[in-house]
């Protein structure tokens, strides 16, 4: 996986909530057994017109985020299906992270992501930020109001900082598991490759209760 | 300490811990399917690794599979990742049950029943409604394809502990109500992101009444709440179930007696502190239907279809967008929606216990002449045991069409789709935008009200049914 440290690119927000895997990257593009050409048909049913061309409605189709390598979204992005195809577009049409807020919930947070979905970003070098639903409205407003707006992420120090006039910097919280992996860009089954002699202890004790 | 069932799980799971809150888990059955697993064994082949434990991993295919004329699969792309799986279970030498098997069907419909499914275990499967298997008292989950890689080359998955959440369904359900109304209820009490990053544990007498297959409709849905995965203690139900049919991987004799003794240590000790907790009273839920895009968007059948401004949970502009989409008017009564399609299928309805409770509204009537209503059972061991009981003809001569076992229109990655516009009452699982194919509309209902729409047209509140 390569590693995530920085990045500076333009942003573009997609205001909807609960926007699903299967809106990110249809069924019919789930066929494919291999690893990418996945970008093409990211939101196609949205993105496309029954005739195959652009859909001039939809906001990526815009001049304005073309180019795009940021998406801002609301909350509970990524929902449904655990297809990874979904990170694997997203990521090949060339978006690096994804923005999105939390909600409060009485003492609790509602995470801003799905949960299979963010785990399998954290495997692809997508990296999703999760701010507080006031600080996520600063940045679709601000994206409005001031066109090609770029952003700087700095993961070592978790912070997305908005290229304004005067610069805006919002702080995130990140998982300290996700955020090594994604900096040091760690092969997952390598790491867990190097517990392979507590694995095999564990097994010589574990009953996995197959009877046949 | 007291425990809850997931914690006793977790710990008897965790081989180590990473340092960081993340343990690495061993996985006791990894199940496979065609759509998410080439790009995991290209990942093998590509590193030179193995399937560590292929005695514990099981495959099907059901995404792509035809339902009406199996053997001869049109779709190139589609026929070409079934031929992938095949070539993968064998050069990795991981059971297959292929279009020829007399147990292909839905992934989380032939774990029950080939025995894999067992109280205790952990099971993953690229597949999100892997909490289907959470109905044994199994901690089940859905993963993406960098972790099937994973499982396979490693038998473990590092994961950070969730938190638990126990919902308590008190009294018991009216007549014609079921698992599938408890769960969409529970949906539209907590959202669709209410549960995340949990493990739902379902409790109270309601749950302690249902059979397990409708504990299965129950769990397969925990995803849809968010929640990482959905849990019912085993019991009396759950070990005769177990000890029911042919179940080739299940324990038998003494094995069983063994088996027994240890799974009735796993319900959650009485003083086990949960992160959450609710209680629902059971016997106040009246039939659900969905009427946005959004598993969320749900309401009683005796409503109304909302006002944009009233819905909790969802802003205005997301429930005129769905409204917008679904083709309704705020302000219209539930029952007066009207269907061209219905599907009685998916992980979520298609065992036998659903397609017995569709067929006894089926018998002696005639599906409505604007209606197109499909059956599609969710395995072939579902098929023939259907068929044995001439569920079949009943369903044939109410005008049904009988399919052979798969996914189909719940995702419609087969030929199984809704045209533009259609509108289907659905017993699956997810009603969003495109799901059952690019412009159709879903509403999410339970084989009862499936059968009474299919059979009137419009929605019913099947406890008035006579």
């Amino acid at each position: 996986m390569e590693p995530f440290k920085t990045h500076r690119g333009l942003i573009a927000t997609l205001d909807r909530a609960n926007v699903d895997t299967d809106q990110i990257i249809p069924k019919q593009f789930l066929k494919s057994i291999a690893r990418t050409g996945f970008g093409e048909s990211l939101f196609f049913d949205w993105r496309y017109l029954t005739d195959g061309k652009p859909n001039p409605e939809f906001v990526l189709n815009q001049m304005r985020f073309k180019g795009a390598s940021i998406l801002v979204a609301r909350n509970n992005f990524g929902c449904g299906s655990s297809r990874e195809h979904a990170v694997w577009a997203i990521h090949q049409y060339g978006f690096q992270a994804i923005i999105a807020p939390w909600q409060e919930n009485g003492e609790s947070r509602i995470p801003a992501f799905a949960d299979i979905f963010k785990n399998n970003c954290s495997k692809n070098a997508l990296l999703t930020i999760e701010l507080s639903a006031p600080e996520v409205e600063e940045i679709f407003l601000m994206t409005d109001r001031y066109a090609g707006l770029e952003a700087t992420i700095n993961l070592d120090e978790q912070r997305v900082t908005l290229h304004l006039a005067e610069e805006i910097s919002f702080h995130f919280e990140i998982d300290a598991a996700i955020k090594a992996r994604l900096i040091h860009g760690l092969d997952d089954i390598g790491s867990t490759l190097n517990h392979e002699k507590e694995i095999d202890s564990f097994e010589l004790h574990h009953n996995p209760q197959l009877y046949k | 300490m007291p425990k809850t069932l997931f914690e006793k799980i977790w710990d008897q799971h965790v081989v180590t811990t990473l340092g960081d809150g993340t343990s690495l888990l061993y996985i006791d059955r990894q199940l496979v399917h065609e759509v998410t697993s080439p790009q995991a064994f290209e990942g093998l082949r590509l590193t030179g690794r193995k399937v560590r434990r292929p005695e514990l991993t099981f495959a099907t295919m059901d995404h792509n599979v035809p339902t009406e004329d199996r053997f001869n699969i049109k779709d190139p792309i589609s026929k070409a990742q079934i031929e992938a799986l095949t070539k993968n279970c064998k050069e990795f030498g991981v059971t297959l049950y292929d279009l020829k098997s007399e147990h292909q069907g839905i992934v989380h419909i032939i774990g029950p029943e080939l025995g894999l499914t067992l109280p205790g275990l952990t099971i993953v499967c690229g597949d999100s409604h892997t909490s289907t298997h959470g109905a044994f008292g199994t901690f089940a989950l859905g993963i993406g394809t960098s972790e099937v890689e994973h499982v396979l080359a490693t038998q473990c998955l590092p994961q950070k502990k969730p938190k638990t959440f126990k919902v308590e369904f008190t009294g018991l359900l009216s007549p014609a109500v079921t698992a599938k109304d408890l769960i969409l209820k529970l949906i539209g009490l907590i959202g669709t992101a209410g549960a995340t990053g949990y493990v739902l544990e379902y409790c109270g007498e309601a749950i302690r009444a249902l059979s397990m297959e409708a504990r299965m409709t129950m769990c397969n849905m925990s995803i849809e709440a968010g929640a990482r995965a959905g849990m019912v203690a085993p019991d009396e139900t759950t070990f005769q179930y177990i000890a029911s049919s042919n179940r080739p991987f299940a324990p038998k004799g003494k094995d069983f007696e063994k088996a027994v003794q240890l799974w009735k240590t796993l319900p959650s000790d009485p003083d086990a502190k949960f992160d959450r907790e609710m209680t629902i009273d059971a016997s106040k839920i009246a039939p659900q239907v969905t009427w946005g895009t959004s598993p969320g968007m749900v309401t009683d059948v005796t409503n109304r279809v909302p006002e944009p401004d009233k819905v909790p949970g969802y802003s205005r502009k997301d429930v005129e967008h769905a409204l917008e989409y679904m083709g309704l008017r705020p302000g219209m009564p539930v029952t007066e929606i009207k269907v061209d399609t219905v599907f009685i299928g998916s992980c979520t309805n298609a065992r036998i216990e659903d397609l017995r409770t569709a067929a006894k509204y089926f018998k002696g009537r005639r599906v409505a002449s604007s209606v197109r209503a499909m059956i599609v059972p969710g395995s072939q061991q579902v098929k023939k045991q259907a068929e044995a009981e001439g569920l079949h003809e009943i369903f044939k001569a109410a005008g049904c069409e009988w399919r052979e076992s798969g996914c189909s229109m719940c995702l419609a990655m087969n030929p199984d789709q809704l045209k533009p516009g259609e509108r289907c009452a659905s017993t699956s699982n997810r009603n969003f935008e495109g799901r059952q194919g690019k412009g159709g509309r879903t509403h999410l209902v339970s084989p009862e009200m499936a059968a009474g729409a299919a059979i009137t047209g419009h929605f019913v509140d099947m406890r008035t049914w006579k």
